[in-house]
């Protein structure tokens, strides 16, 4: 019998009960809560007359609608100006307090991104599964835990039963060799798997990423690219536990102490696939080939290194694929355009899930310091991932930094990412961002997002379009 | 939930590939904290001309003359044709919602993303895999006469196209029972309480580490 994948050995050591169909009952460790795809799952729970199954195992944190400015934050959910917001916020204390859960409300320091959240304070450790209403979920599969998102029906199910109704993906392994080249990132990484493979590339798949290339990442690099699994399809993105990890979680907030921790250490040992065992597809990239990447389009998967030019409709041969080229191309405005140089930017955000810890921050005050961002520009802005990562950056004097070079220093949220609050993108205005989605519309109604990695955005911020932050560096 | 059965319905043809919940329902309308009214602002970016906001009135909006639901053949759409990968990105369950609230019961489509095709069952909304060449005909057959309804028979896993041509698909089981009974899923979980309490004992000696209390 062959050995067992990481993934196999979480989902087994969760499996409550197998049934017949394929099905399984899985028990869940940790939830993760924030404002928007909670407030129907505790109106669920309390039309029916349910309580949470185990309050410990929860944890919130509002983020996706937060206002960033300084002004709007200082009174806490009193000062959201949008009543509407308001409301969802304040529902999500209300619903904390109800039921008794731990929540990191818009005072505490300890507030922000739930999947910077959750790593920092040491919620999310190895061996766990780990669930929440988003689908960047998948971030916390970089400590070796089981981690993905699910939808408010499912938040529910698993305040009231601690578990989920889930079938078995199929295993994928995704090799990414060598070291990386100077200034190449795990967001670059990441943007080319997803280029190698698709949108689609890993759906019903739990991909674990390894490799050389994958080892060298830090804890923050390699939530990164766990972030980024879903934009390949794969709901699980998983990353073997090694020192790295371990050294990460020690003397957090909730991580083990004691007699606890030397257990859980022994414990998380395992947590890597045994030398024989067989995947159902291996997919392998070679860190040298991997260039600064910026997508073009309107999905993740429209992404090129940033000296390759932008790919056109008609050399395309599949149908489906030229269609879907031309239609980016028209919302994205490169008619007459051949390289993502040429493309004159307005906004850049640097910030959410995929890119705003310590490392990313440090990582774009190095490429700002000392310069100014480009004139034409209508905005730059730095979104911390949590109180306390921004208390972190402005002990390091990043702040001054940022703001020194005309980037914007705002407090901690999802921000531009999505868009909720007043962070967005004008129609038609390109911005060099960090986030994950350049969906049509993510950033804001017929806005043209590109993304990138920090030390990418930062480099546009200067320059004002797209260059490549190694020759950009050298000036 | 709703049961669902059988139903015949006028299909929708929406010729586009990796449309993502974004799409389907943007974020703006995320902030409402109930389950109901999506229904008006179902792809609202490539149904209206303008930005929509939230407790906007819809009507009087400029819209899309050239989007399928703005087309008066397809007003009054219960079964949506969609291409490859529907449903990609955000977990977000408005999107289900905005869905069945514009009066859609079924999803007929190659492939859809793994977190939105979980959640539709969770709203009585069916979604179905055909395979490319079955869809390709239903969406040929559906365009080329107006009125072309289609049935999908959930008991016995077809899809019947406007021409009588029949297709099977696949559902699990488990899903297809709570979905033709119209069970609510909690309450079965609930009834393996014993199981869920043996394995959190067994959990809890294993790893005590994981079942602190938080505090505040």
């Amino acid at each position: 019998m062959s050995g067992k994948t990481l993934y196999d050995k979480l989902w087994n050591s969760h499996l409550v009960q197998q049934r017949d169909d394929g099905s399984a009952l899985i028990y869940i460790d940790l939830q993760l809560l924030h404002e928007v795809t909670s407030p129907q799952a505790f109106e669920g729970l309390r039309l029916a007359g349910r309580k949470p199954w185990r309050v410990s195992s929860s944890l919130a944190t509002p983020d996706h609608n937060v206002p960033t400015t300084r002004k709007e934050r200082i009174d806490g959910v009193d000062g959201i100006e949008d009543p509407v917001s308001k409301i969802q916020v304040t529902t999500l204390d209300d619903n904390c307090n109800e039921f008794g859960i731990t929540e990191f409300n818009m005072k505490d320091i300890r507030q922000g991104i739930v999947h910077v959240v959750g790593p920092e304070q040491g919620a999310t450790l190895p061996g766990m599964t780990v669930v929440c209403g988003d689908s960047h979920t998948s971030t916390h599969g970089a400590f070796g835990a089981l981690a993905h998102g699910i939808g408010t029906s499912e938040v529910e199910h698993v305040l009231a039963t601690q578990c989920l109704v889930q079938k078995k993906s199929r295993n994928m392994l995704v090799r990414v060799d060598g070291e990386l080249s100077p200034w190449v990132s795990a967001k670059d990484v990441v943007l080319a798997i997803i280029g190698a493979i698709g949108t689609a590339g890993g759906t019903g798949y739990a991909i674990e990423f390894g490799g050389t290339g994958i080892q060298s990442l830090s804890m923050e690099g390699r939530m990164t690219v766990c972030n980024m699994a879903i934009e390949a399809g794969a709901r699980v993105g998983l990353i073997a536990v090694d020192d790295t990890t371990i050294d990460y979680v020690k003397g957090r907030p909730y991580a083990p102490k004691g007699e606890h921790w030397d257990m859980a250490v022994k414990a998380w040992s395992d947590l890597v696939s045994d030398k024989d065992a067989q995947f159902d597809e291996v997919v392998v990239l070679k860190s040298e080939d991997i260039k600064p990447q910026v997508t073009w389009g309107t999905s993740p998967e429209m992404v090129i290194a940033i000296d390759e030019p932008i790919p056109r409709a008609e050399d395309q041969t599949d149908p489906v694929k030229k269609e879907g080229y031309a239609r980016a191309w028209k919302y994205m405005g490169l008619e007459g355009k051949t390289t993502l140089a040429e493309v004159t930017l307005d906004r850049v955000f640097i910030g959410s899930c995929t890119n705003s810890r310590i490392e990313d921050l440090r990582i774009a005050a190095d490429v700002v310091k000392g310069r100014k961002v480009a004139s034409s520009l209508k905005q730059a802005i730095v979104v911390p991932g949590s109180g306390l990562v921004k208390a972190q950056a402005e002990k390091e004097g990043l702040h001054t930094i940022f703001e020194a070079a005309g980037l914007e220093w705002r407090e901690p949220g999802c921000s531009m990412c999505l868009a909720m609050n007043a962070d967005k993108l004008g129609a038609g205005e390109h911005c060099a961002s960090t986030s994950n989605r350049n969906f049509e519309g993510r950033q804001g109604f017929g806005g043209r997002t590109h993304l990138v990695s920090p030390a990418m955005a930062a480099a546009a911020a200067i320059a004002g379009h797209f260059v490549d932050v190694n020759e950009f560096v050298k000036h | 939930m709703r049961p669902f059965t059988k139903h015949t319905g006028l299909a929708a043809p929406l010729d586009l590939a990796n449309v993502d919940t974004d799409m389907i329902i943007p974020k703006q309308f995320l902030k409402s904290i109930k389950r109901t009214g999506f229904g008006k602002n179902l792809f609202d970016e490539l149904r209206y001309e303008d930005e929509g906001q939230p407790d906007q009135e819809c009507t009087g909006r400029p819209i899309r003359e050239d989007f399928v639901l703005n087309q008066a053949r397809y007003q009054g759409a219960s079964v949506l044709l969609a291409r490859q990968n529907f449903g990609c990105g955000s977990s977000r369950e408005h999107a289900p919602w905005a869905l069945d609230d514009y009066g859609f019961r079924s999803v007929i489509a190659p492939s859809f993303a793994d977190i939105f095709y979980n959640n539709c069952f969770k709203n009585g909304l069916l979604p179905i895999v055909l395979a490319p060449e079955e869809i390709d005909q239903l969406f040929a057959e559906v365009t080329a006469k107006e009125g072309a309804e289609v049935i999908v028979d959930l008991d016995a896993q077809t899809v019947t196209s406007p021409s009588g041509e029949v297709f099977e698909f696949l559902v699990d089981t488990f899903r297809k029972h709570c979905l033709l009974n119209g069970l609510d899923d909690i309450g079965l979980t609930l009834q393996q309480e014993d199981s869920i309490h043996r394995f959190e004992e067994k959990r809890m000696a294993a790893a005590p580490w994981l079942f602190l209390s938080r505090g505040q």
